[in-house]
């Protein structure tokens, strides 16, 4: 069933079975990291601000990650993907940004690592 | 605006495949369904989902399903159902024998 070729994306899980290897969905409460939080709120403001128009395009570009992506990364991980996409889409930052920005946060941690 | 099914109208929903995001997951493809309730009209998430604006806005309808016919190995209650909402553009009619 997973290769119904009516599934529409790495979420379409309705009614499949775990395959080998694959954990069930953790479903214990936990505590948000600081950077949660700060996705959290970065996307409820831009959503305030009309981006993007419709939860669709947010959707979208959760749903049209890479399976192994989708599958790798955490909830918010994913919240932040979307974000970049459609951010970059709508031209409110540029790829060249996002990339300087994550090189001078890489670095920063190199260097406190480092410390 | 008008509105193609009412409550209580046996659908069916597409068995059709679209490259374009959309809101209609795999496990209901195909399946009969009663509408329980007409919501609002919404804009397309096949175009607005890319930054076009979605219109015509088209209603999205309350679709009760019955879990025995989603699942053929089903072994809870008979009378056990699922509801999603599904746009009206990927509902069919069923015609009904007298």
């Amino acid at each position: 069933m997973s290769n119904d070729p009516r599934r529409i994306g790495p979420h379409d899980l309705g009614g499949l079975l775990l395959a080998e290897g694959e954990k069930p969905i953790d479903r214990d409460e936990h505590d948000f990291a600081y950077w949660e939080r700060l996705v959290d709120g970065l996307i409820y403001v831009l959503g305030a601000k009309g981006y993007p128009a419709d939860t669709a395009a947010f959707r979208r570009a959760i749903e049209s990650l890479k399976p192994e992506d989708y599958t790798n990364l955490s909830y918010y991980e994913r919240w932040a993907a979307s974000a970049a996409t459609w951010c970059t889409e709508l031209e409110l930052v540029t790829q060249a940004e996002l990339d300087a920005k994550m090189a001078e946060i890489k670095a920063r941690q190199t260097a406190g690592d480092a410390s | 605006m008008n509105t193609r099914f009412s409550d209580g109208d046996t659908v069916r929903i597409s068995h059709r495949d679209d490259e374009r995001h959309h809101r209609v997951p795999a496990y209901v493809k195909g399946h009969h369904g009663t509408i329980v309730r007409v919501c609002a009209p919404q804009v397309q998430p096949e175009m607005s989902a890319y930054h076009k604006p979605g219109e015509p806005m088209r209603t999205v309808y309350r679709v009760r399903l019955d879990q025995n016919d989603l699942w053929s190995d089903y072994t809870g209650r008979k009378s056990d159902t699922v509801e999603i909402e599904i746009f009206e553009h990927w509902l069919e009619s069923v015609n009904h024998a007298p």
